[in-house]
This record gives structure tokens, C-alpha cells and sequence, in this order.
């Protein structure tokens, strides 16, 4: 999470983080890193989450300016709590990635917010969408994003698959993380990982000294 | 029930009996139209709408009553045409405005508190006028289902396993009731409201009329479609057949 010095216009507005996505046989695990920074210098916060619920069983993460992120969420997670008690059912995943959509879509000049979707409904169980930076939406089974997302994604086309357990999948985004926050200079701290399914929501949270080791480190 | 003085001239005034006359006097307008019924069964919603035909040089299929709201919601209507035309515009409207908020198809019961909520407004102001009509949404998912439910002038809406609105719905009310439609098809569905249409109608009143129907359910992918032409035939023949023997006809499948 940087702030809009002439350098991140310039490269472009994938900023200081990674995170990420993905759906396993009967749920989703949705995981990002906790590392804030300024400049691409200065670490601002070294614990921050950018894993936020918009609902009881729909996560999102956050990329860009946390300022315009946390906005967003703050107003997404309002709707979505609205749209619920208006429906008397919870929310679907798409109806969360669609608020989202609408909101980055319809104010795409002023923000500079991206998110990634995660979460169970009883309609389609476990699903994850992406809406970039400019406001499109977009379903798929696994998703990354964020700067330490470049770094990785070799690793993800070739690691991950449909209809993995819930222990390989976790396995699979935490070793996805580690190695981000390994080469990604602006993204590191601890891993937060949530995982989602029918029964309900666990959070995990692994430090940096207990992430995966790879190989020279 | 007669109007008491000035007690009626607006929708804005009470009588000293607790009642809203202009509403009552909108539910008239929907009496005096001809007959819509729609039952909810097993695997859809199936509708049926008695259309009068008063001209000779009448086109075939115009004048519709019944609407298509987005892909997945029927409606079919009774009372002043004109007013339920406006309705299944304001019902397109909050479908697309749901779907485009949301991405998903809008669920039934809330499309109908919606258009009910707009119905229910033009009750409380002197400046307009009520909704001179009723119609009735139906629609099919695969996750809830069939569903079913009748918004009135007064702009209350219901869910239903079947109902009926305009002049006969007496008569189609008690022909609906003899069904077990939890356990019927849409396909056997199909016979018996094309049936009830025909017993209804007021052959010495109303001369001419045209069967309108159309379903959604699984038969259809959960599309509102108008009914195909060979199921439709089949099933204004047994219509016409049951009528002619004088009890029920026993002999078709149930």
C-alpha cells in the first residue's frame, strides 16, 4: 500500500501487497500478507490485515491505497448487511463482488482500489471474483493480485489444482504467500489466511519466522 | 357497501368506517376485467388469461396480458390495460436495477414487495390516482424452486399456490382448489388451467375469447416462455373435450 508518488503512477497501480485466492473441494481460502509501506522504502505497518469481512460467510481482500480500500469496504459491508436483512437470506458471493464492482466501476476516477472476493453461498458454494482496479468482474477458481502477485505466478499455474483438499489448498496459499513475500520487497510481515466454508469461517495466522522455507534461505 | 358522502373522492381520505373508497372502487375495475388465474405446482408456475375478444377484425395474439419481467418472472394481469402495461415497466425496471447491482437473477418475493411498495404508493396521495388492476408473478429457480405471488390495488402482495383475479375468480378459485397441484407437473398442469379457463368463461355474457398461456419451470429452464403451439392445442382440446361431457372427465391422466 504506497501512496501515489509519481513513481506508482508511472509503473502502474498494482501496489504493495499480495494477495490471493482459491477454491478447494467444499470451500475457499482467501490470504494476504501484512506489510504497509511508503515509498517503497518505509515499512509503515508491519501487521496490517488486508483480509476484511463483508459478510458472515464473504471475505475480501484488499490491493491499492488502503485509504480507498478500507472506504469501499467500509461501504460495501453496509449494503451487503442491508441487502440481507432486506432479502431475509444472506447474501450471495456474486451479489458482494457485484457492490464492489459498482463502486470501484462508478468512481473508477477517483479510486485506486482493487479486491478479490471470496466466499460460500448456498447457491453455488465456494467462489471467488476479482474486480480490478478499473471496475470488471470476473469469476475463476484461483486468483492473485497485488505487486508480490508477479513473482508467483508461475508457481500458481503450475501448483494449483480444482478440488484439492482443504489442507492442500491452505498448504498451496501459504507456500504461494511465503515465496511473494520472499522476493516482493514491499510485501511481508505474517500471512493471514482465511478459510470458508459450509460449516463456517477459520482464520489462520502464520508468522514470519513459521513460513514455509524454500530453497538458499 | 356504499360511499358515504365525500368520503370518496381521494385516496387521501378515510371514511368514518376505516375505509379507503378510491382503493376499493380500483379492485371494481379489476372485477369487471376479464379472467387471469396462475397455479404453482411440483416443477413451475403456469398462467392462463381469458382475453375477450370484442371486434371482428381482431389480430390474433395482440393485446397481451401476459408480460415477460426479465427471463426467469412472468406476469399476467387483470383490470385496466393500460395501468398494468405501466406496472410490468416498473417491474422490468427493478429486475434490471437488481441485476445490475447484484448480478443475479432478482428472487421473486422481493421483485413483488417492490412493485407492491409502488402500488401502495399511489393509495396514500389525493394527486394520483390507485392502480386500476392486480396481476400475478411467477417465476422458477432451480435452487427455491417454483414461487407464486398476487399483488392487489390496495398494493398487498401474497404468495400462492394458485389464484385467480377478475370477474370469475370465484368460479376459478373453487375449480383450483380441487387440484392437488403439489403433485402435478407443468405439463398436466397445462390441461387443467387451460380447462378452468374454459369452464369459467361466460359463454351467454362474453361471446369470443382467447386462451393465453404461458409457463416457467424446468420444462423451460426456468425461462417465462409462451406455451408451444402442439401443447397448447393439446391442451384447449381437452378444455373443450371436458366441457362437453357433462361431469368431469375421468378418463385423462392426473
Amino acid at each position: 500500500m504506497e501512496k501515489r508518488s509519481v513513481d506508482s503512477r508511472v509503473r502502474g497501480v498494482s501496489t504493495g501487497t499480495t494477495i490471493l485466492a482459491a477454491t478447494f473441494d467444499g470451500g475457499v481460502v482467501i490470504g494476504s500478507d501484512s506489510r504497509a509501506s511508503i515509498g517503497g522504502e518505509y515499512v509503515s505497518s508491519k501487521t496490517i490485515n488486508k483480509v476484511v469481512q463483508v459478510h458472515d460467510q464473504i471475505f475480501c481482500c484488499m490491493a491499492g491505497s488502503l485509504a480507498d480500500a478500507q472506504a469501499v469496504t467500509k461501504a460495501a459491508k453496509f449494503h451487503l448487511s442491508f441487502h440481507s436483512v432486506q432479502m431475509e437470506t444472506p447474501p450471495l458471493v456474486i451479489a458482494a463482488a457485484s457492490v464492489l464492482q459498482e463502486l470501484c466501476y462508478n468512481n473508477k476516477e477517483e479510486l485506486q482500489a482493487g479486491f478479490i472476493t471470496a466466499g460460500w453461498d448456498r447457491k453455488k458454494g465456494p467462489q471467488v471474483y476479482v474486480v480490478p482496479l478499473g471496475g470488471m468482474l470476473v469469476g475463476q477458481p484461483v486468483t492473485i493480485g497485488g505487486s508480490g502477485s508477479t513473482y508467483i505466478y508461475g508457481y500458481v499455474d503450475a501448483k494449483y489444482k480444482p478440488n484439492m483438499s482443504r489442507e492442500e489448498c491452505l498448504q498451496f496459499a501459504t507456500n504461494a504467500l511465503a515465496l511473494a513475500m520472499g522476493r516482493d520487497n514491499v510485501s511481508g510481515g505474517v500471512a493471514h489466511l482465511v478459510v470458508i466454508t459450509e460449516t463456517g469461517v477459520e482464520h489462520v495466522v502464520v508468522p514470519g519466522n513459521k513460513l514455509p522455507k524454500f530453497h538458499n534461505e | 357497501c356504499s360511499s358515504l358522502g365525500t368520503y370518496d373522492l381521494s385516496a387521501s381520505t378515510f371514511s368514518p368506517d376505516g375505509r379507503v373508497f378510491q382503493v376499493e372502487y380500483a379492485m371494481k375495475a379489476v372485477e369487471n376485467s376479464s379472467t387471469a388465474i396462475a397455479i404453482r405446482c411440483k416443477d413451475g408456475v403456469v398462467f392462463g388469461v381469458e382475453k375477450l375478444v370484442l371486434s371482428k377484425l381482431y389480430e390474433q395474439g395482440s393485446n397481451k396480458r401476459i408480460f415477460n419481467i426479465d427471463r426467469h418472472v412472468g406476469m399476467a394481469v387483470a383490470g385496466l390495460l393500460a395501468d398494468a402495461r405501466s406496472l410490468s415497466e416498473v417491474a422490468r425496471d427493478e429486475a434490471s436495477s437488481f441485476r445490475s447491482s447484484y448480478g443475479h437473477d432478482i428472487p421473486l418475493k422481493h421483485l413483488s414487495d417492490r412493485v407492491a411498495m409502488y402500488v401502495h404508493a399511489y393509495t396514500l396521495y389525493s394527486a394520483v390516482r390507485p392502480f386500476g388492476c392486480s396481476f400475478i408473478l411467477g417465476s422458477y429457480d432451480k435452487d427455491d424452486g417454483p414461487q407464486l405471488y398476487m399483488v392487489d390495488p390496495s398494493g398487498i402482495s401474497h404468495g400462492y399456490w394458485g389464484c385467480a383475479i377478475g370477474k370469475a375468480k370465484q368460479a376459478a378459485k373453487t375449480e383450483i382448489e380441487k387440484l392437488q397441484m403439489k403433485e402435478m407437473t407443468c405439463r398436466e398442469l397445462v390441461k387443467e388451467v387451460a380447462k378452468i379457463i374454459y369452464i369459467v368463461h361466460d359463454e351467454v355474457k362474453d361471446k369470443a375469447f382467447e386462451l393465453e398461456l404461458s409457463w416457467v419451470g424446468e420444462v423451460t429452464n426456468g425461462r417465462h416462455q409462451l406455451i408451444p403451439e402442439e401443447v397448447r392445442q393439446e391442451a384447449e382440446k381437452y378444455a373443450k373435450d371436458s366441457l362437453e361431457e357433462e361431469d368431469d372427465s375421468d378418463e385423462d391422466n392426473m
